[in-house]
């Protein structure tokens, strides 16, 4: 692995390998002394073009537990906004001796092209890429899942296991989601069923090719599939337009749609006992997950949040540990 | 307590060069001289530390730890009221070591210490062969960052000479001088199948 551009990617042997990766990195997190000499003296840049808060701190504190230097790199009050280029940004911290790039870009695509443009020799991680990839949050989604969906008691993080049969439900607004695609395809090279539920306005041009089922009724799939994981998707009003009412070109009012596609006490307990409710945060509490799914014991958010930071020390050591060699 | 498969075949081919076949080489010890010689480093170990109190007996993956889960079963024999399970425990040095970027990417193994924990007992270190004493030392460096142990002592099954590192081993169950283009491959009962350790290629 050189590169982690896309869910896409990583067939089934590899995507095991990085969760089997992150099961370890996530017991040495219980320790006392959490840090690790596993990358010291690489530098990791963290690129972001893009608003984000528990993204880039998880790649900090995994970078960091790693003994790895970071470099934060907002676009905002940067060069950038004097209008200087992706490559021209990328070049420079290059020559500041970086070993891997974490990047995040409004504009899908662009992880792609900085990975095989040529311009940069380093390992470039995807952070989310517009509307198309975040292959860390779909690997976190799939830990997080292993975990508590395969985990027995002698093997209590699913060591080597794939997702065979588990049936994975995506709720909500797939149309902006990068988080819906990479899930998609992660959560299907590793044997799971997903069905993605949401309006049919918010379901992109071509869904129907993806690897998974489309319905536009929550309360039909809940009750004939009985998912044994629900992940609800984060209603991106930011990319909606809309006006003060809260009415979007998609639908016609929060209300409606926290009526049809929102998360709340009924339709918990619909779910089957075993299931877990995800989400890739941030919330929108009574949009789209009502307080009380969001605060409920099946609830497996905040342990999302955790398992992120072990897979992407896991990602990180994949694609850092044995590179010196290829660079030199 | 060994109940392996039988012995290979006791004339294995020589293959001038040692092309890493399975029986290639020259076979030094069978599993009966590595089950004697884990029986006797049990009784070293007992009697060095006075007995099995406060042991802690870590393998380092992947052969290490069946070893260590040998030798615990040995001194649960002889100390009763010992449980194997909570001396033996195994401790990955994969992310410690200095060498990670001369190899191919390393798959991770578990670390998983006894529940009493480390601090203030003696720990013994259990692995397969002792060599260039890297992996010893990443095994202490891993150590530092888990507990604060009274004393680390070293077992090995096989002392093959070439230390590039200040560090000896405690209790050896074989010195084995050899040259630095031979491999010497330990092959055990839980992980290959067998309990053997050979020596392939060299002029020997």
């Amino acid at each position: 692995m050189r590169h982690l551009l896309s869910a896409a990617d990583l067939d089934r042997a590899t995507a095991i390998e990085v969760l089997d990766a992150a099961a370890q990195m996530a017991a040495t997190q219980a320790r006392e002394i959490k840090k690790l000499p596993t990358l010291r003296g690489r530098t990791v840049v963290n690129l972001f073009f893009e608003d984000s808060t528990r993204t880039r701190i998880s790649f900090e504190t995994a970078a960091k537990r790693l003994s790895a230097d970071v470099i934060n790199f907002a676009a905002k009050g940067s060069s950038v906004s004097k209008g200087e280029s992706l490559k021209d940004t990328a070049q420079t911290l290059q020559a500041m001796g970086a070993d891997a790039v974490v990047i995040r870009h409004p504009a899908s695509g662009a992880p792609h092209r900085l990975a095989h443009s040529g311009w940069v020799g380093t390992s470039v991680v995807n952070a989310g890429d517009g509307t198309h990839q975040h292959p860390t949050q779909a690997l976190l989604d799939a830990y997080t899942i292993r975990r508590h969906l395969t985990g027995t008691t002698g093997n209590p993080d699913g060591v080597g296991n794939d997702l065979t049969g588990l049936r994975v439900a995506i709720v909500g607004d797939v149309l902006h989601s990068r988080v819906a695609r990479s899930n998609v395809q992660l959560l299907h090279t590793l044997g799971a069923e997903v069905t993605l539920v949401s309006p049919p306005t918010l379901v992109p041009v071509g869904a129907e090719a993806w690897p998974c089922s489309i319905s536009y009724h929550l309360d039909a799939v809940l009750a004939d599939q009985q998912p044994d994981a629900i992940m609800m998707l984060r209603v991106q009003r930011e990319r909606m337009g809309g006006d003060r009412t809260g009415a979007t070109g998609f639908f016609p009012s929060p209300l409606e749609y926290t009526r049809s596609f929102g998360l709340d006490a009924r339709r918990l307990r619909m779910l089957p006992d075993h299931a877990i409710v995800l989400h890739p945060g941030p919330m929108n509490r009574g949009l789209e997950i009502s307080a009380e799914a969001a605060d409920s014991p099946r609830a497996v958010i905040l342990e999302q949040v955790a398992n992120g930071v072990a897979v992407r020390m896991a990602v990180l050591y994949l694609l850092l540990a044995q590179e010196r060699e290829t660079l030199a | 307590m060994s109940s392996g498969p039988a012995l290979p075949d006791p004339v294995p081919p020589v293959e001038p060069g040692g092309s890493g076949g399975e029986d290639s080489g020259a076979e030094v010890l069978g599993q009966p001289e590595i089950a004697r010689a884990l029986t006797r480093i049990a009784h070293e170990v007992l009697e060095r530390n006075k007995g099995a109190a406060d042991l802690v007996l870590l393998g380092i993956p992947t052969r290490g730890l069946p070893l260590a889960q040998r030798l615990a079963a040995r001194l649960a024999e002889v100390e009763p009221g010992l449980d194997p399970a909570a001396v033996a425990g195994s401790l990955d040095v994969t992310m410690y070591r200095d060498d990670l970027h001369k190899h191919p990417t390393r798959p991770l193994g578990a670390t998983d210490l006894p529940a009493a924990g480390i601090d203030d007992r003696v720990v013994v270190l259990v692995d397969d062969v002792l060599f260039s004493g890297r992996t010893i030392r990443a095994a202490l460096d891993a150590l530092n960052d888990l507990g604060r142990p009274r004393a680390v002592q070293l077992a090995v099954l096989v002392d093959r000479g070439h230390r590039e590192l200040p560090i000896r081993a405690d209790y050896v169950g074989k010195n084995l001088p050899t040259s630095l283009v031979e491999k010497v491959r330990v092959r055990l009962v839980e992980t290959d199948g067998v309990d053997s350790v050979r020596i392939d290629g060299g002029t020997r």
